[in-house]
């Protein structure tokens, strides 16, 4: 069974550590339409809309996300209107 | 305790006897599969056959519970027809005449694991078909053969791009072969196309499945719905073999093939 292509190890090691955000708010979402640069538009449990950009960890396993899919959102305090996925649920 | 080194395990001798048990088994399932591979089986009777001789010999399918896009990885076997390039989902789909038709299995045995892959052709076929099967079992054993202490990984990888080249054919990209033990997907990657990396050098102990996947057009896909089949985009056909190797110091030695009695004795 052949494995997906990632990043090489090379590459891996360069990367930055993952980012913790102390001060996010998590919540959850549902995608409703990806936009350009990786953003996708999200609308929250609560009616909001948020624009989220995707985790580097996402990135770096090729979790697809797709409009529909519902997802965990950090919302930084500063800005409610942004976000980061973080996780995509089941 | 195998060697450890960036994620990459180096088997003892003894380690490798191991897998070469788990890859006789492979290697057995896929025998028994190509026998019923016939018009009219369909996809999921391929798959239940090679469920029961893998659990038989007392061994764990490997592909079971790994996990996905959408859903982890329910069955024994990927079989991948025509246009599909590999992790193709059995179902109720029957075999007919004139497809081609890939099946990869693993299995494990005391935690080792054995992968391999192979493209049966269901009749006749057009001389081109059979020429895209052929050449994609000599890029691997082309692969395989470059599977030597002192080369490196990109080595490999070019010696199956090669075949490719001459012959005109699509090489995927987004999937590659890989490192196997006691993880079915270890470290390093095996691209079947020149990365621009050297790659790690290759030395004794390593183990890799080498597994070309080439096209009749170009070298994109895409995954369907379901999350697991990887088809073409162009809906050129594709066809795909893989063996699990050693690497060891006489040259490579292929673990996903029939055990000589003498090492199947040796090993139990």
């Amino acid at each position: 069974m052949p494995k997906a292509h990632s990043l090489t190890s090379q590459n891996v090691r360069g990367l930055s550590p993952p980012v913790a955000k102390k001060d996010a708010i998590e919540v959850e979402g549902t995608v409703i339409e990806p936009l350009p640069n990786a953003m996708f538009a999200i609308e929250l449990e609560n009616k909001h809309r948020v624009l989220a950009h995707i985790s580097g960890k996402l990135r770096m396993n090729f979790i697809r996300i797709l409009p529909g899919d519902r997802v965990r959102v950090e919302l930084s305090p500063y800005d409610l209107s942004r976000g980061r996925i973080t996780y995509r649920l089941k | 305790m195998a060697v450890t080194e960036r994620r990459v395990t180096l088997k003892s001798a003894a380690q490798i006897e191991r897998m070469a048990v788990a890859g006789g088994l492979v290697s057995d399932v896929l025998d028994r599969v190509g026998e019923a591979i016939r018009p009219g089986v369909t996809t999921l009777e391929l798959d239940a056959l090679a469920e029961g001789l893998v659990r038989a010999a007392g061994a764990t399918p490997s592909f079971i519970g790994v996990p996905g896009h959408r859903e982890p990885y329910r069955h024994t076997l990927c079989i991948s027809i025509d246009d599909e390039v590999v992790h193709g989902v059995p179902g109720a789909r029957r075999i007919a005449e004139g497809q081609i038709v890939s099946v990869d299995a693993g299995a494990i045995i005391e935690g080792w694991h054995g992968d391999a892959a192979r493209t049966w052709i269901v009749g006749d076929v057009p001389e081109p078909v059979r020429a895209l099967v052929e050449a994609t079992r000599r890029a691997m054993y082309a692969g395989i053969a470059a599977a030597r202490p002192g080369n490196h990984i990109s080595d490999i990888s070019a010696a199956v791009e090669d075949v490719a080249i001459a012959g005109g054919y699509g090489v995927v990209r987004q999937f590659v072969g890989h490192g196997i033990g006691t993880e079915m997907h270890e470290e390093p990657q095996v691209s079947n196309f020149r990365s621009g990396h050297r790659g790690r050098r290759l030395e004794p102990g390593l183990c890799l499945a080498i597994e070309p996947m080439f096209t009749l057009g170009s070298h994109e896909v895409d995954v369907r719905p379901d999350g697991w089949t990887v088809a073409t985009r162009d809906g050129r056909l594709a066809a795909h073999w893989e063996h699990s190797i050693a690497v060891t110091v006489d040259g490579p030695r292929i673990l996903t093939q029939q055990l000589p009695t003498a090492t199947a004795e040796t090993a139990a």
